[in-house]
């Protein structure tokens, strides 16, 4: 690959903001049909390079040069007429609109009059949804669409320039297994045509897989290259935090309490089908399955968003009826939601506030919320979670994406719950503290809190529970316990291949 | 982070942009008129300010909480009319509480229709500033109301009395607002009013009711019109079927002025009365100035348009952009 020119090279880029130096003479470069993996921390510099790429941001110092050419970029659309194309972890597509339609937003080909040419519209479209292999075609819908079809239009999109070098952010954030394999198939395809890709994700399993080269940046940064094929995940990590990190098996074996959930025969419409676990104080029950399995409304239900419609539902051996997050709150149940910024946090309200929501009408003395109590509680779990930021002040949208989750975890380790459900506890949180969350669930669990966790990620689920409840299509194929599960079993369980077997 | 700085700074500036303009507007109207910045005429506009000034009180509550209410200016007709026609009927000290029984009932329908039903607050309240406006005009029969016996009641001491050498609607409004600032930054109720307004979803996710929040948000509101129909009756013993019309728009001007976002989430008590008091000085030097009434309207319609792009420009951190 010597004798190629770069597809694209940056060099020497410095940004600087009032107060902070967001990157600090970095580089990188991509040759043409080469997969480049970019890694860092969140606030390693990652986003602040991409805006530099596409134009948002002007760099301070240093050039970008596409295929031995400098180039200024001004605005995204300018980068994608130079040939360099963002696909965004946020879609970004019109749902209302055909698939055709997005793909040439603002490009339409036209006929007489700014007549839209449908025909050739349709016909550009369905070439470039043949390269992609995909299962819908050019007059679909974008609502009805999959998120892994609709992230599929983007990159279609991508196609319809001749693209030098495309950069994939986080792209299999939402995507399910089967849904990942077709997204590597089109990336080594983008590969075969001699495009330089540069690939954004936490995920070291994909970046092992797909990648060639990996760049890592650490506070704004450039921290070294490597090659792929020489190094380990250990070697990549130490790049990125300056320490080792533990993602093996769950191998305690604490004594576990009583059974604290107990859930029968639980129904709800389609999304669920006669689902019966229990999990105990000490323990943590882990929920793996596919995107749609029906895990989130399952911790939905147990947090009375849901309305089953068969099933009890029995806490410390008594039979309860949820009926609202309000109710679920009061008898002892907690929800650390999927969507953290949607659901998890009022993201321009402060630390502290955020974290005493739940319980803001109990901290009162006479009319008035006590501020000094609202303190300490949030002085407290700062402490035990170890949250990062300047004080409560702070806006919570301010912070990493893993102090956000540190804080609604911290908003319910404050309520005392008995049942603490955790859905996907480390989406879109860098890695190092991701291991602190893993690590801090599982104090939890020694700690005597009966814990549930939700999460579409095996070496997650794997290193944090004690049992594994496998799910497929709204329902329990197989529990497991940490000692007999295997990686195929699991992945056979979730997938439906494995014949259902009875909660022992 | 850095971009957030670059915000604050945006949103920094946005906020001195009011402040400027204000400023300016000031200058202006001083070097214009030397009666402008007298006592008498600075008490004046307070005075004339108090009565949209409690009814901006109320709004904000709706504001910060994510909705609208445009139904404020006929609400405030109804009340006023409904208190002058019962002054008469079952004596001042029975009218009052009767008034604010029934303008609390048109608040707990709209905050029935919006906070538990979820209907968009936009057509709810413009719906009923046009429905209100109808009961109004079916209760009086159209005619305008009036105390017969103007002497002999002490109902003018809400809108005409004063203490301390301050006009009541002025205490009025100043101890509302005490009252009302301190309810939504100390209390527990406010806290969830800032949540349910700022991320609807996760104040549901915390166990907060959010439709039981929206609901009192709108009984606040038509609790506070109940107060400025009755300051507003008891200042003019009399009174037209449509004396509060127009009211809502100059009312949101005020909120939005003072910096609590559209969006909802943000604002606070003491900001609104600030936006009060700029919009009540603005159209106050206007007249000084010899312009027509009715310029008013212009001119408020285009300080809304300021303040609404002065605060999605601190959203974005600069004036102009080409993404939204």
């Amino acid at each position: 690959m010597t004798d190629h020119i770069p597809a694209l090279r940056l060099e020497g880029i410095v940004k600087t903001f009032p107060g902070v130096r967001a990157l600090d003479g970095v580089a990188l470069s991509v040759m043409p049909g080469e997969v480049h993996a970019l890694m860092g921390e969140n606030g390693a510099g990652k986003s602040t390079l991409m805006k530099v790429l596409g134009g948002i941001y002007q760099p301070d110092e240093g050039q970008i040069i596409v295929s031995e050419v400098p180039t200024v970029m001004t605005s995204p659309l300018q980068a994608k007429s130079k040939g360099i194309v963002f696909i965004h972890q946020e879609l970004s597509l019109a749902e209302e609109l055909t698939v055709a339609e997005n793909i040439y937003l603002g490009e339409l080909p036209r006929r007489s009059f700014g007549r839209v040419d449908w025909t050739m519209l349709y016909a550009q479209t369905d070439a470039i949804l043949k390269k992609l292999k995909v299962g819908f075609n050019a007059k679909t819908i974008v609502g009805d669409l999959s998120i892994a079809n609709q992230q599929m239009v983007e990159i279609a999109r991508a196609l319809t320039v001749d693209a030098k070098a495309v950069i994939f952010d986080e792209p299999t954030a939402s995507l399910t297994d089967a849904e990942k394999v077709v997204l590597f198939d089109v990336i080594s395809d983008l590969q075969a045509q001699g495009v330089g890709i540069i690939y954004i994700s936490h995920r070291m399993e994909e970046i092992f897989k797909i990648t060639d080269r990996i760049s890592v940046l650490r506070d704004g940064s450039y921290r070294g290259t490597l090659n792929t094929r020489d190094t380990t995940e250990e070697e990549v990590t130490q790049l990125m935090i300056g320490r080792a990190l533990d993602l093996t098996r769950n191998e305690s074996h604490h004594t576990l309490g009583d059974v604290a959930l107990e859930v029968r025969g639980l129904s709800c419409g389609d999304l669920f089908k006669d689902v019966s676990f229990e999990v105990r104080r000490g323990e943590v029950l882990g929920f793996y399955g596919l995107v749609g399995a029906g895990r989130t409304e399952i911790a939905e239900t147990l947090f009375g968003l849901r309305d089953p419609d068969g099933g009890v539902i029995l806490l410390d051996g008594e039979e309860v009826r949820v009926t609202s997050p309000a109710d679920a709150i009061s008898k002892g149940i907690s929800l650390v939601p999927e969507d953290r910024k949607g659901q998890g946090l009022v993201l321009g309200m402060n630390c502290r506030d955020n974290m005493t929501l739940p319980q803001v009408g109990n901290l009162s003395s006479g009319p008035f919320v006590a501020p000094g109590a609202e303190t300490a509680i949030f002085d407290k779990y700062k402490e035990k979670l170890d949250i990062r930021t300047p004080g409560w002040k702070q806006t919570v949208g301010n912070l990493s994406g893993g102090n956000q989750q540190k804080i609604v975890i911290g908003k319910w380790l404050s309520m005392n719950p008995k049942v603490l459900i955790v859905d996907e506890p480390t989406r879109g949180i860098d890695v190092g503290s991701k291991s602190e969350i893993h690590t801090l669930i599982r104090e939890l669990a020694a700690q005597g809190y009966a814990v549930i966790v939700v999460s579409s990620e095996m070496p997650e689920v794997l290193h944090v529970s004690d049992r594994i409840v496998a799910m497929f299509s709204g329902r329990v194929m197989r529990t497991f316990t940490s000692d007999e599960v295997t990686e195929e079993s699991l992945i056979q369980a979730i997938s439906g291949i494995a014949p259902t077997q009875k909660v022992a | 982070m850095a971009s957030m700085t670059k915000a604050d700074i945006g949103g920094m500036l946005a906020r001195q942009g009011i402040l400027i303009a204000f400023a300016v507007f000031i200058i202006g109207f001083t070097i214009a008129n030397d009666r402008f910045l007298s006592p008498d005429n600075v008490m004046g506009v307070i005075r004339s300010s108090a009565i949209l000034g409690v009814m901006a009180l109320g709004v904000t509550f709706v504001v910060i909480s994510g909705n609208l209410d445009l139904s404020v200016g006929s609400m405030m007709s109804f009340s006023t009319i409904v208190v002058l026609d019962l002054h008469d009927k079952i004596g001042p000290f029975l009218a009052i509480p009767a008034m604010f029984a029934m303008t609390l009932c048109l608040g707990a329908f709209i905050g029935f229709l919006v906070g538990y039903l979820k209907l968009n607050s936009l057509i709810v309240t413009l719906g009923m500033l046009s429905a209100i406006h109808g009961l109004t005009l079916t209760y009086s029969g159209g005619q305008n109301m009036d105390i017969a016996d103007k002497e002999g009641t002490w109902f003018g001491v809400f809108g005409q009395g004063s203490a301390l050498g301050i006009p009541v609607p002025i205490l009025i409004f100043l101890a509302l607002a005490a009252l009302l600032g301190i309810i939504l930054a100390k209390t527990a109720f406010g806290r969830k009013v800032y949540a349910v307004g700022g991320n609807g979803t996760a104040a549901t996710f915390s166990g907060i009711k959010r439709a039981r929040i929206v609901f009192l948000c709108y009984i606040m509101s038509s609790a506070c019109v109940a107060v400025a129909g009755l300051i507003q009756a008891s200042r003019s013993m009399g009174s037209q079927n449509t004396v509060g019309q127009g009211l809502e728009l100059d009312v949101l001007a005020a909120v939005i002025l003072g910096g609590a976002s559209l969006l909802g989430g943000s604002g606070t008590i003491f900001k609104t009365v600030i936006g009060v008091l700029i919009l009540g000085f603005i159209q106050n030097g206007l007249l000084l100035l010899g312009l027509q009434f009715y310029v008013q309207n212009v001119v408020t319609w285009v300080i809304i348009i300021l303040a609404v792009w002065l605060d999605i420009a601190a959203k974005r951190g600069k004036l102009w952009s080409n993404i939204a």
